[in-house]
């Protein structure tokens, strides 16, 4: 799989990804990001629940990674603007993201991600975001 | 009004607020100060946060991350009857990148809170508040239970 190959090592580079431990995994056709369960990534342990910003962090690696590869690897874009629904808890298990790129312009990117843990049809949490992407030419 | 004995116990849950929480230990946050309705954190430069290997730059995730947390101690702290509570919505513009090299400083402030949710803007910079690295709003849920009156059980119990 050469798009699998691609981000991969692409997200080897990011020690933000090696953190939260996220892996790309292609579920049918679609890329998809994967973190496993980490106790490092509990926002609240008393629940126990992952943290919101882990969450929303996976999200915003699952944007940039689809962009990277929409965008053929020519850098990575730049964050404009984000905007997190938090929708469920996120228990204490593996989580999934996968991106969608509603509109790429020549600039900017408006991208949508959806987060889920047992069934895609119930997302723990979805994200909106603006991206500065490199000049695709 | 917020009285001395509140205040006193918010300061008591800050360093608890970021230390017992396995993921914001993870990144290194840390607590630097709370009042009523508001409260600081601060993100030392952490190699492993690097969003892009090539400029040195954190990753947002890490920023949005550290918003996240100050705005939920800040809702705790902007309740009447502080609670635990949980994230509806963040939604942030990021300004610039953070500097390489750089602590990253998180200011949260509740502007209104109602029985149930809070709402509070937050800025994140690196030394000087009028030249932010992003911005941030949000919405944060009580979710119970109270954690003032636990705080007072647990020290009754062990009194």
């Amino acid at each position: 799989m050469a798009t699998l190959d691609k981000i991969t090592k692409a997200l080897q580079r990011i020690p933000y990804a090696q953190t939260l431990g996220v892996k790309p995994i292609i579920i049918g056709k679609e890329f998809t990001l994967v973190m496993p369960y980490v106790e490092s990534n509990i926002g609240n342990p008393v629940l126990p629940a992952l943290h919101g910003g882990a969450i929303s962090g996976l999200m915003e690696i699952a944007a940039i990674a689809q962009l990277f590869l929409s965008t053929d690897g020519q850098g990575l874009p730049k964050p404009i603007g984000i905007n997190v629904d938090y929708l469920r808890k996120g228990n204490p298990k593996d989580t999934y993201a996968r991106a969608l790129i509603f509109k790429q312009g020549s600039r900017v990117a408006n991208v949508r991600v959806q987060a889920w843990q047992g069934d895609y049809d119930k997302p723990i949490a979805a994200m909106h975001g603006h991206y500065l992407t490199a000049k695709a030419e | 009004m917020a009285s001395d004995e509140f205040i006193q116990r918010l300061w008591e849950m800050g360093p608890t607020f970021t230390e017992a929480t396995p993921h914001s230990k993870k990144l290194g946050i840390k607590f630097v100060a709370v009042d009523k309705g508001s409260a600081t954190m601060s993100l030392p430069y952490n190699p492993d946060l690097i969003g892009d290997p090539d400029t040195r730059v954190l990753h947002g995730g890490a920023v949005s991350t550290l918003l996240d947390q100050a705005c939920g101690l800040a809702a705790i702290a902007g309740f009447d009857t502080p609670s635990a509570c949980a994230t509806l919505n963040l939604s942030i513009d990021y300004m610039r990148a953070a500097k390489p090299g750089e602590t990253i400083i998180a200011q949260a402030h509740c502007y209104k809170a109602t029985k149930h949710v809070a709402f509070l803007r937050a800025v994140a910079h690196d030394g000087d508040e009028m030249d932010p690295i992003a911005t941030a709003q949000a919405t944060f849920m009580a979710t119970g239970p109270q954690i003032m009156a636990q705080q007072k059980k647990k020290q009754k119990g062990s009194e």
